[in-house]
């Protein structure tokens, strides 16, 4: 596909520039690229269904996915995620920015003019219990793919079928079945195989194992690994829980109230977190083992729900939740800077890194409440002692140096 | 499934060996059970609903092959065998007899069995046909309204809330009787059912509607329609290819429980005298008329009076039944 594609670049030179760019992206190309992308939903009230109003589900965030790489994106629910997800995908129209791929840009086309591109970006969806349609047989689901985009695979569509079934993981013979026959993770491989069909290039999984079993959710994760070195996949993952993706990510964005806060290397990000959201949120990760809790240094418990995206907070979003907001957080929007090759992060008073308003250090009133939240060091567990006990300790802790925390703030 | 962790494919993936036998067997591959399949084994369990199913097709019969099984003029006078001086059937129960299996109707001695297997036709007929005229009108508004929603499901909604609302009894008197007694062809009688068919559908439609549009909300928001979309699929495909297939079973449903309403309807409407005229007959006609002789004939009351208990009965029973089979998250 890609020669054709070159010699075309050849024959029109007029075309080159766009041809070349067009051709399939090595890896560590750019495959993807977003530019000030904006979702808002509008509210409507009244007899005449005037605009009174939009939730900004994503307002303004700027990234690019290179070939072959995945990225991980996390952040709490109803920062924006799934939207952003759908919006890459063209589900949703976006209301401002731009969506590039390959070269190209999607962000307005109509669904035919994007019907040829649906081969290239697939998704994967979160609930395998409403993804797949329960009136139709495993067949007729993974085959729609070539029936709507008229592809006539090699070996006739039923063995195409068959084969993605055993790619999978799953009885080829299965596929005159109904998905209600099926268990959760044997759905989400039917929804994966789907997915799959047409040789994609990008991937975009939403909470792909959230809705899963534990157990099953290593499997699912473990099948889309090896599917993406065999088939050079490239993967947007949209996610909460952080193990995963630390698991299958190369880097990740952590998103806040339809922003992007912190867009990092995953080993600088789980090592050296700057934003304090992407801190906090690293912070709440549970440790699997009491003994290794115990010695963990902190865990800042954020304060609050996430402000409406209504109306967000001026400013940085983060301010109404943040310890360490000062008077610029409130009228100066932080923008993504790449502070550290390979990290970049919104913020003016980044952790792990030199202040970026040194001068402003009054701290906000929420911040030193805030501030009261964030435990300070644990002292060393004996052996022994249960993980409640040290958690207990902790708040303890945490209460009682409170003062001494805002007065290191103070200075 | 609890294979351990990083083994995806070998779980089922079949040897050179096996594949070769399965491609012998390829002809009878596992077959899953379809939805509809499921349900049919589970209606089949249910003997109530079975046996409201066959006096259903039972009905459907008779009114097919009224000539064969009334074996007599419906419309036949028999004053033979009526009392002169009282105008009441000679002989007990109304003038049962080897030939007259329900008795005769008073005073014109008009045999009732008769009259009851002519009358099944225009009850069946004004049932079947008024709930298909509600089930292509609710169902295309419905699904319209539900998938596209916006002002269109606004106005849809707003229409329904109006008919629902409306007093289709008094308003189908009312054009009975400043109805033309020919129209399009149809004379006295066809126009009387054609009118009766089209006011009772149209009345009947919201209650389709709503829970089409309900379902079509609830179903065009579910993953699977956006994987279709992700996949380039249009709108007629999501409609006719995604939605469709699963309103099926809540369409089933409510045509079959509309069914009895629209013989009830027919049967009020013939008794107050708007559906359908002598000498035709009709159920709710013949109760009508019965009305005049409740105490020296009970009989003639009674005859058509049950036919219409049994035949809503035998629908509701047989519409539970498939309620029930298609949703198993349903009552049982």
């Amino acid at each position: 596909m890609s020669e054709k594609r070159e010699d075309a670049a050849v024959t029109n030179p007029a075309r080159n520039e766009g041809a070349v760019l067009a051709r399939d992206a090595a890896p560590g190309e750019t495959l993807l690229k977003v530019t000030g992308l904006q979702k808002h939903f509008p509210i409507r009230k009244g007899l005449l269904q005037r605009q009174v109003g939009a939730v900004r589900a994503v307002d303004g965030i700027d990234f690019e996915v290179k070939s072959g790489e995945t990225l991980g994106v996390v952040g709490e629910s109803g920062c924006g995620k799934s939207t952003m997800g759908r919006l890459i995908t063209r589900l949703l129209e976006p209301t401002a920015g731009t969506v590039e791929f390959e070269g190209q840009d999607i962000t307005h086309l109509g669904v035919g003019g994007m019907r040829p591109l649906r081969r290239d970006v697939q998704m994967i969806f979160q609930d395998p219990y409403s993804s797949l349609n329960p009136r139709h047989t495993i067949g007729t689901i993974i085959s729609a793919p070539f029936r709507l985009q008229g592809v006539e695979p090699e070996g006739g569509i039923k063995k195409e079928v068959q084969r993605l079934l055993s790619v999978v993981g799953l009885n080829p013979e299965h596929y005159n079945r109904y998905p209600h026959e099926f268990s959760g993770g044997q759905r989400q491989r039917i929804g994966i195989a789907r997915a799959l069909a047409l040789k994609p290039k990008l991937v975009v999984a939403d909470e792909p194992v959230s809705a899963l079993d534990v157990s099953i959710q290593a499997q699912v994760v473990n099948l889309m690994d090896d599917l993406q070195q065999e088939l050079g996949l490239t993967y947007v993952i949209i996610a909460h829980d952080l193990s995963v993706v630390r698991h299958v990510s190369d880097r990740i964005a952590v998103m806040y109230l339809g922003k992007i806060v912190e867009l990092a290397d995953r080993e600088s990000l789980y090592k050296a977190p700057m934003h304090p959201y992407t801190k906090a949120l690293m912070s709440a990760v549970p440790i699997p083992d009491p003994r290794r809790r115990a010695a963990k240094s902190e865990r800042i418990l954020l304060q609050g729900d996430v402000p409406s995206p209504i109306s967000p907070p001026s400013g940085c979003r983060f301010h109404t939740r943040c310890w360490k907001a000062t008077q610029v957080c409130t009228t100066v929007e932080p923008q993504l800077v790449e502070l550290k090759p390979g990290q970049r992060v919104a913020c003016h008073h980044p952790e792990n890194f030199e202040d970026q308003a040194p001068q402003d250090t009054v701290l906000l009133s929420a911040a030193k409440e805030a501030a009261t939240l964030v435990a300070a060091e644990v002292p060393a567990e004996p052996a022994g002692t249960s993980a409640a006990v040290a958690e207990e300790v902790a708040a303890e802790d945490g209460e009682a140096t409170s003062e001494g925390t805002t007065e290191d703030g103070k200075q | 499934m609890t294979a351990p962790l990083h083994e995806p494919t070998a779980e089922t993936a079949p040897s050179a060996a096996e594949e070769a036998a399965l491609a012998g067997a390829e002809a009878k591959a596992v077959q899953g059970r379809s939805l509809g399949r499921i349900a049919w084994e589970r209606l089949k369990r249910d003997r109530l609903a079975l046996a409201g199913g066959m006096v259903v097709v039972l009905l459907v019969l008779v009114a097919m092959f009224a000539p064969l099984i009334a074996g007599q003029d419906p419309d036949a006078y028999h004053e033979n065998l009526i009392d002169p001086l009282f105008g009441t059937p000679k002989g007990s129960l109304g003038g049962v007899s080897a030939d007259h299996y329900f008795g005769v109707e008073p005073v014109s001695g008009r045999d009732i069995f008769a009259r009851i297997v002519y009358g099944a036709r225009i009850s069946l007929l004004v049932g079947f046909l008024s709930a298909l005229v509600a089930v292509v009108l609710g169902t295309v508004l419905g699904i319209l309204a539900g998938f596209f929603g916006g002002w269109v499901d606004s106005a849809v909604s707003r229409v329904m809330d109006g008919l629902l609302a409306f007093p289709q009894l008094l308003f189908i008197i009312a054009l009975v009787s400043v109805m033309p007694n020919q129209m399009l062809g149809l004379t006295g009688t066809g126009v009387r059912l054609f009118v009766m068919i089209l006011v009772i559908g149209f009345f009947g439609w919201p209650y389709i509607g709503r829970v089409v549009r309900g379902q079509t909300l609830s179903l065009r928001e579910r993953e699977y329609v956006e994987a279709a979309r992700s996949l380039g699929a249009g709108r007629l495909y999501i409609l006719f290819k995604e939605l469709l297939p699963n309103l099926v079973a809540p369409i089933i449903v409510y045509t079959t429980m509309m069914i009895p309403t629209n013989i009830l309807t027919e049967a009020a409407l013939s008794f107050l005298g708007v559906g359908v005229k002598p000498p035709t007959s009709s159920w709710g006609q013949m109760l009508s008329a019965a009305i005049d002789y409740y105490d020296s004939d009970p009989m003639y009351m009674v005859v058509p009076g049950l036919a219409i208990f049994i035949t809503v009965l035998a629908f509701n029973l047989f519409g539970d039944g498939v309620r029930d089979a298609l949703d198993p998250k349903g009552s049982r």
